[in-house]
């Protein structure tokens, strides 16, 4: 557990043992089903992830109908490739350019766009990067290693509603003949956060 | 609620550390609590903003130390006390004692993809025009409620633009405390850098926040 240097095994036992107690109690009241618990998980680890978010980034890339319907009506554009649903009911979709570096950031909890980001990674929920996001976003962007020059403004976007936020990253100046699947491959899970660039050697 | 988790513009957490390797779920402990909470919010006994209150509310020295899925369980164990779902007694000996009682819906296997795709908007029939329009400068109120909020501490009372107008969506103040939707029109406002942290600003960088009609004054 890198990320949780306090934890230790007695603490992490009690936690997997409150866990534990409490699902079987709840199966036992019939409030909740196994097997949908099971469906749960498999969707969340085999269906709903990044990849979503890419084959969006790759189609407004290659094709500018669909790019300008998505920086207008995202929820609509998102949900004609078939990601919909919970925690991206309404989505906004925001783009990069040479003047303009969009990231995003739940500052009070951790709203995160599921249907085309997945489930968030860890720093995403945590402390420093809810805490410093908005206050030295640019100090955040290097720690991932992303140097932007003071002439490109920089706007965070606190996900304090139900809206949620993906971002449109630039597309690398050498990969204007690749294909949509080519290009899907490039999008990564961060340059969708903001706190990543794409790059065309990935 | 002025808590813990009111993040924005603290310091001292230290480096963010992120982990290109790191799995989707660190522990099975935690792959187990989020498809428990899930499925629980599924039964309609508590809406989102009552759930994401009830994760506020663990004491602040704890919920700073704990990690995202402790919110949960802490959350999901308050709500299921609070409603009278489980009692106390059942949870310390893991075992049912009460008769349960009775849930109009349980998530079954096969409404998990539908449900997941069907979401639950908190979008709201648009009634009328927006109170402030595309331009329009804004101050947000400095208010310190106990209760459930979403206008985060760093924003309040700083003078933002109207950038985007969303639509209208449930109110989480009063959502939370069961009290009603309130429905208003949303907005993303805009705040430049040296309005929220003055000469400790970042050169060019501003934050926009998604904020509420009843949060919001004429500039």
């Amino acid at each position: 557990m890198p990320h949780d240097g306090h934890d230790n095994g007695s603490k992490l036992s009690e936690t997997e043992l409150r866990v534990r107690a409490l699902e079987s109690l709840l199966i036992e009241k019939g409030y909740v089903d196994h097997a949908a618990l099971d469906q749960l998980i498999e969707t969340y680890e085999t269906k709903v992830g990044p990849r979503n978010g890419a084959r969006v980034i790759a189609k407004a890339w290659t094709d500018p109908e669909y790019k300008s319907w998505l920086l207008s009506d995202a929820t609509a554009a998102i949900a004609s490739l078939g990601y919909s649903g919970r925690q991206g009911e309404d989505m906004v979709v925001l783009e990069n350019t040479a003047k303009v570096h969009n990231l995003v950031v739940c500052t009070l909890c951790s709203c995160y766009p599921w249907p085309v980001l997945g489930l968030p990674p860890t720093w995403y929920k945590a402390a420093p990067y809810r805490a410093r996001a908005v206050s030295q976003p640019r100090a955040v962007l290097k720690e991932f290693g992303v140097e932007l020059s003071e002439d490109v403004e920089v706007r965070v976007w606190d996900s304090t509603a139900e809206t949620r936020y993906l971002v449109l990253p630039m597309q690398p100046s050498n990969t204007n003949n690749w294909s949509e699947d080519r290009l899907a491959e490039i999008v990564t899970r961060d340059s969708m956060i903001g706190t990543g660039l794409v790059g065309s050697n990935a | 609620m002025n808590g813990a988790h009111d993040l924005g513009g603290s310091h001292g957490h230290g480096p963010i550390n992120p982990d290109p390797n790191e799995p989707l779920f660190s522990q099975e402990w935690e792959r187990r609590c989020f498809a428990v909470t899930l499925a629980m919010g599924f039964t309609g006994q508590w809406n989102i903003d009552q759930a994401r209150f009830a994760r506020e509310t663990m004491r602040p020295g704890k919920y700073l130390e704990t990690t995202y899925y402790e919110h949960w369980l802490h959350g999901l164990e308050s709500l299921l006390l609070d409603r009278k779902l489980i009692s106390q007694s059942e949870l310390k000996s893991k075992k049912a004692q009460n008769t349960p009682k009775t849930l109009s819906r349980i998530l079954k296997a096969e409404d998990v993809a539908p449900a997941l795709e069907k979401g639950g908007s908190a979008r709201r029939q648009e009634v009328g025009n927006a109170k402030f329009s595309i331009g329009d400068f804004v101050i947000t109120k400095n208010i310190h409620p106990a209760n459930h909020t979403r206008l985060p501490r760093y924003v309040r009372g700083r003078r933002g633009k109207i950038d985007r107008i969303h639509g209208v969506f449930v109110f989480p103040d009063t959502n939370s405390a069961g009290l009603s939707e309130k429905p208003q029109w949303l907005y993303a406002v805009r705040f430049e850098g040296e309005e929220l942290w003055g000469e400790d600003a970042e050169p060019n960088s501003c934050t926009y926040v998604d904020l509420w009609d009843d949060y919001l004054e004429q500039a």
